[in-house]
Parts: structure tokens; C-alpha cells; sequence
């Protein structure tokens, strides 16, 4: 069930620095959604992380948990609307999968999306990457 | 010549039997504890408490209190927190036995100095603030805007209206969401502008008729006036939602603007702020707040008010949202607020902004050489600065260098907060610290960035406790001392 990491270049990303791949799932289209490495790092050091419950629904842009950090607490924010089909509770015991495999074993929810369209306005990772080099000045 | 045995934990130092006082005979009938409570509500055992003599005590916290940094010791920009100088003038005066030893239950006739002086420092407030009416009973800021929530939710019930939202800016101190949540609200953030100001299409996007009150730390968390404050006010109002004003930053206006001039509705003061009482210490602080004619029937109870050359404290009001604190709130802080602006006066208050608005100009001048200061070369009381490209050069991080400056005799600044800048440090250095101090401390920076990173990883070198494990703190808090299992 652990997902080999995917490569950032196929993944689409939310300005608010939230990381999303595509795949089809017995039929459906689904999103697996996680936090890039370059916010895992600028959190720094993490103490805790709540995410939701499966069979919740999200609306893009909706808040869908947590994530905490020796600094502060930050929302996360679902690049995609659908339902929540599975969660990675392994991540709440496990806050280092994060820095060492963000896009990987760090993944959080994986959502049945409800409106393929709303990919199309995240960002690819070149136009990502620039908007992380413009904060990080 | 450190004591390390006295600094123990007093459960460490304790040995059965010892006592610090011996108590006199009782002199009324004694009965037996069974026939007082009943049996359900006593203890199998005494709590183990520790059992010590006096010196030992005294000893023991005297001590401690010398391993601390303090206003008293050392200079403490502390971002957002006003540390200034604390004159101990106000602390004689809040000792009086007329201020410090009264009794709630005493009847107002026995302490109408006392309530004078309270009535005295609610329009002195009100006149500061440009406002009409002033409830002292909050005991914190973050009450006062809690209570200044509830005195919102009362006005707008009376006038039939539901209005779920609360707005704040990303820059907002963390307390405004907060409160507006405990208060029942649901708080939605406003964006920031590049410049650190609020972003008024996103504001006008998410303002509408659920809008309750918009929440605005002026000068803000940045240290910028934000000049759009009577469009801001003016939008707010015509959606029929009120203005919080955050009073953290009182310090850089005080004087010269009044929030109520500039469109607040409400606000609360930071009397260990912006009038110079202890942080922490003198006792439990405060939180006024003042509001506008129409909020003030709902204020907390009691207000104190004047009859005839008579004070007394008014509990008929029945519009208002009931008790937020016991008796006439936290009077000690008050008592030192009193005696500051009645020191400085009108003009003195005023100067007193000037030189803070200076000294954190001049720091500025000579930080943003060492450091980027995103927001610009003009602050008002205070000013953010990044560390964030010492970070991405050389792995040093703005916590690397608070920790430094500690070894240096220098307290750090806020850091990690406002959460709009990167790697920030929030340097208020306010205005009772002399130029020497401020060359010294811009010095040390200096001296601190010439340093190798990898050293200022490991710092604090010279403080009685290094660097505490964070993550580990807040992962696996031991938040209770527990006795050694007996074998």
C-alpha cells in the first residue's frame, strides 16, 4: 500500500504549498494529497499533526487539518474538492516521513475528486518552484 | 559562587518534619475534620507537599530569580511585548496600604480613594483612546478582547442581528482568532499586502452582512501604520460590522492618534505595555478595554462611577454581559497605569511614543545592514527583520542567533512571529533604552554573524540551561512533577 515517491515534476501543487497526484482507482479519479518539502522545511521541526476522518468531504481551499510545528500551527488546505477515501495515520506517529519522504511515505489523504476541472488551476512544479524562490527572499 | 543545591527542586530539598513556621494555638474550638466534611470529599492522605524551613525557601527562589533575564538586568527587545523600563515609583505608590490592602467585601465609603483613582483611570483611558466608555475588570489582554467579543455579540442580538464572522489579517497576533473563536465566532483571515499591509480587495471579498468585526492591530505586528485605516473603518462600517482595535501597539501612538479618531469601535490597552507595568510580576494583569456610547450598556459589570462626589461601583446595568473577572478587577496594574500617565501627562505621553517610534527607527538604521528588513527603511515602535537568506547561505536561523545574543547579556527578540515574514525577528527596543545600548546591541549582531554558523547552533554557551529539546517538549511534555516511586 506504500506509494513509491512520486517525481515533483508530476505533480501538480496549491499556492497555500500543498502537493497533489492523480491516479485512477477502480474506476474513479483520485487525488493523493501531501505537503511539499520545501514547507515541510520551512516549518521546521514538527510536534504533531491532526488530520481527518475518512468520509469526510472537502471543498477546495477548505481547511482539512493541522500541522504543527516547534514555530506555529498552520492550516491544510485541500488543493481539490471530493470525498476523503483514506487517510495516512502512520504520518501522526511518524511526523519525520515528512522531511524524508514528503512526496512519498509523507503523503496524508487521498481524495475521490468531484471536479477534475479544478486541476487545471494549480500550479505545475516549475511555476511552483518560483513562487517558493520569491518567499524564500 | 553559583548555588546549584538551593536551585533544586523543592521536592528534592524536602526532609520530613522540617517547618518554616510554627502556627499558634488555635483559640476557638477545634473539631474533628469528619464531622466538617463528608467523608467523600477528604483525602485518604495528606497531598506530599514539601517540607522545608525558611531560609531554605527564600534560598531556593532567590536563587532561581537571579538565573533570569529581566528588564531590571538586562535590555529586552522582545517584539510586540513592550518591554520598558519599569519605574519603581509606581511600585511604592501600588504598596500603598490604601491600594494594596484593602478588602473587596470593604463598603465603598472606606475606599473611596481607591475607586477614585479607578474612575479616574477609566476617562483618562477613554480620553487616550478617543472612545466614550471604559470597562477595567478584564484580566489580560487577550480577555479584553475576548470580553470586547461578547460586548459585540450583545449589541448585535439586541439588534436582532446574526453575524457569525469575525475577520483578521494573516499578521494578526495568534490571540484575535482565538478570542473570536471563544467567543463563538467563526474567524476568517485577511491577506496581507507584499508591503505588510492589510490587502483591501481581499478584505472587500470576504466583508458582507455575516461580518460581525474586523479585528486590526494598528500600528501592526510589521511595525507599519496602516495608513488605509479610515477607507478600512469606512468599508467595515457601511457592511454594518464594527472595528476591534488590538492595543498591543499603543506605544508608537500614544499621544497622537486616537483609535477612536481613526474609525475603532473598541478596543483593550496592555497597561504592562504601554504604561509600564511589570510583565509577569507585581501580580495579575490587566486589560482594559473602551468601546463606543453605543457598546457601553453592555459592558461588564461593575463599572465604577461617580454620584455626587461619591464613587461607587455599579452593578444596574441591564443591558450589560454579566461579570468577566471577581470584585473590581485586577487593581494593582491599574494603580502603577494610574501613576504613569498621571507622571508623564499629556505632553509626556506623547513623548513617550516619539522616542519609542525613535529608538526603533535608529535600531533599524543600524540592523538592516546585518539583516534584510522586508518592510523597508521606516518602522514605527518596533520592526521586522529575516534571517531567512542567512539561513538558505549559511544554515544559521533566526532561532541560531536569538541564542547567541544571550550569551551576549542581551535578551532575544521575538522571533518566528509575525508568521508573514520568514525566519523573523521582531526587535522592539522601546524608548527608555539609551543609544549606547542600542549601538551595543546592534554590535553583538554584527559580532554574531561573523561568527561560524555550526557554533551558533549549539548556543546558548554561558546560560545555566543551554538549549532546551523543543520537539521533545512539545511531543513528550512532562507537565507534572511526580515523586520517585518508593522501592
Amino acid at each position: 500500500m506504500t506509494p513509491a515517491s512520486f517525481a515533483p515534476q508530476d505533480l501538480r501543487f496549491a499556492p497555500t504549498h500543498e502537493w497533489v497526484h492523480v491516479s485512477a482507482e477502480a474506476g474513479a479519479k483520485v487525488a493523493t494529497v501531501g505537503v511539499s518539502a520545501f514547507a515541510v522545511a520551512a516549518l521546521t521541526d514538527l510536534v504533531y499533526i491532526e488530520l481527518p476522518a475518512v468520509g469526510r468531504t472537502v471543498k477546495a481551499g477548505e481547511s482539512f487539518g493541522e500541522i504543527e510545528s516547534v514555530k506555529a500551527v498552520s492550516d491544510l488546505y485541500s488543493p481539490v474538492s471530493g470525498e476523503i477515501v483514506a487517510v495516512n495515520d502512520d504520518v501522526a506517529n511518524h511526523l519525520e516521513r515528512l522531511s524524508e519522504d514528503a512526496y512519498g511515505r509523507g503523503w496524508l489523504i487521498k481524495i475521490r475528486l468531484s471536479d477534475e476541472k479544478e486541476l487545471a488551476a494549480l500550479l505545475d512544479h516549475a511555476a511552483y518552484e518560483k513562487q517558493c524562490a520569491e518567499e524564500a527572499h | 559562587m553559583r548555588n546549584t543545591r538551593s536551585t533544586q527542586l523543592l521536592f528534592e530539598l524536602s526532609k520530613p518534619g522540617r517547618r518554616g513556621v510554627c502556627f499558634p494555638a488555635a483559640d476557638v474550638p477545634t473539631q474533628p475534620l469528619e464531622r466538617l466534611l463528608p467523608k467523600s470529599a477528604l483525602a485518604d492522605a495528606p497531598p506530599p507537599l514539601p517540607e522545608l524551613a525558611e531560609p531554605e525557601v527564600v534560598r531556593h527562589f532567590t536563587n532561581l530569580s537571579t538565573l533570569n533575564m529581566s528588564v531590571d538586568t538586562h535590555f529586552y527587545p522582545l517584539g510586540s511585548c513592550t518591554m520598558k523600563y519599569n519605574p519603581k515609583r509606581n511600585e511604592r505608590l501600588a504598596a500603598l496600604p490604601g491600594m494594596a490592602h484593602v478588602h473587596p467585601y470593604q463598603p465603598d465609603e472606606s475606599l473611596q480613594g481607591l475607586l477614585a483613582l479607578l474612575f479616574g483611570l477609566q476617562q483618562y483611558l477613554a480620553e487616550i483612546a478617543g472612545l466614550d466608555a471604559v470597562s477595567l475588570q478584564p484580566a489580560a489582554g487577550a480577555q479584553g478582547e475576548l470580553t470586547a467579543l461578547l460586548v459585540a455579540v450583545a449589541y448585535f442580538k439586541d439588534r436582532g442581528e446574526r453575524r457569525p464572522h469575525v475577520l483578521v489579517p494573516d499578521s494578526a497576533h495568534g490571540t484575535n482568532p482565538a478570542s473570536a473563536a471563544m467567543a463563538g465566532f467563526e474567524s476568517i483571515t485577511v491577506r496581507s499586502t507584499p508591503a505588510g499591509l492589510v490587502d483591501l480587495d481581499d478584505l472587500r471579498a470576504k466583508l458582507d452582512d455575516q461580518t460581525a468585526v474586523f479585528m486590526i492591530t494598528n500600528p501592526n505586528t510589521l511595525g507599519m501604520f496602516d495608513a488605509q485605516i479610515r477607507e478600512i473603518a469606512d468599508l467595515v462600517h457601511k457592511a454594518g460590522g464594527l472595528i476591534y482595535l488590538d492595543g498591543a501597539n499603543m506605544n508608537a501612538i500614544l499621544g497622537i492618534a486616537r483609535p477612536g479618531d481613526f474609525g475603532a469601535d473598541m478596543m483593550h490597552f496592555n497597561p504592562h505595555k504601554t504604561f509600564s507595568g511589570p510583565h509577569g510580576g507585581g501580580g495579575p494583569g490587566a486589560g482594559p478595554i473602551a468601546v463606543r456610547a453605543k457598546l457601553a450598556p453592555y459592558l461588564p459589570v461593575p463599572v465604577v462611577v461617580e454620584r455626587d462626589g461619591h464613587y461607587a461601583l455599579d452593578y444596574e446595568r441591564p443591558k450589560s454581559i454579566g461579570r468577566v473577572r471577581s470584585f473590581f478587577g485586577n487593581t494593582g496594574v491599574l494603580v502603577r497605569a494610574y501613576a504613569y500617565i498621571r507622571t508623564h501627562g499629556p505632553d509626556g505621553l506623547r513623548r513617550i511614543a516619539e522616542n519609542a517610534v525613535l529608538n526603533a527607527n535608529y535600531l533599524l538604521s543600524q540592523v538592516k545592514g546585518l539583516l534584510p528588513v522586508p518592510q523597508g527603511d521606516r518602522c514605527m515602535h518596533e520592526f521586522v527583520a529575516t534571517a531567512a537568506r542567512l539561513k538558505q547561505e549559511k544554515g544559521a536561523t533566526a532561532m541560531d542567533l536569538a541564542k547567541r545574543l544571550l550569551d551576549y547579556g542581551f535578551h532575544a527578540p521575538t522571533v518566528y512571529f509575525p508568521l508573514t515574514v520568514r525566519e523573523s525577528l521582531m526587535i522592539e527596543p522601546t524608548e527608555t533604552e539609551s543609544k549606547e545600548t542600542l549601538d551595543a546591541f546592534a554590535a553583538a549582531l554584527a559580532q554574531i554573524l561573523s561568527e561560524p554558523a555550526a557554533a551558533l547552533h549549539d548556543a546558548p554557551l554561558t546560560t545555566p540551561i543551554s538549549r532546551p529539546d523543543e520537539v521533545r517538549a512539545a511531543r513528550q511534555p512532562v507537565l507534572r512533577w511526580q515523586p520517585e516511586p518508593v522501592e
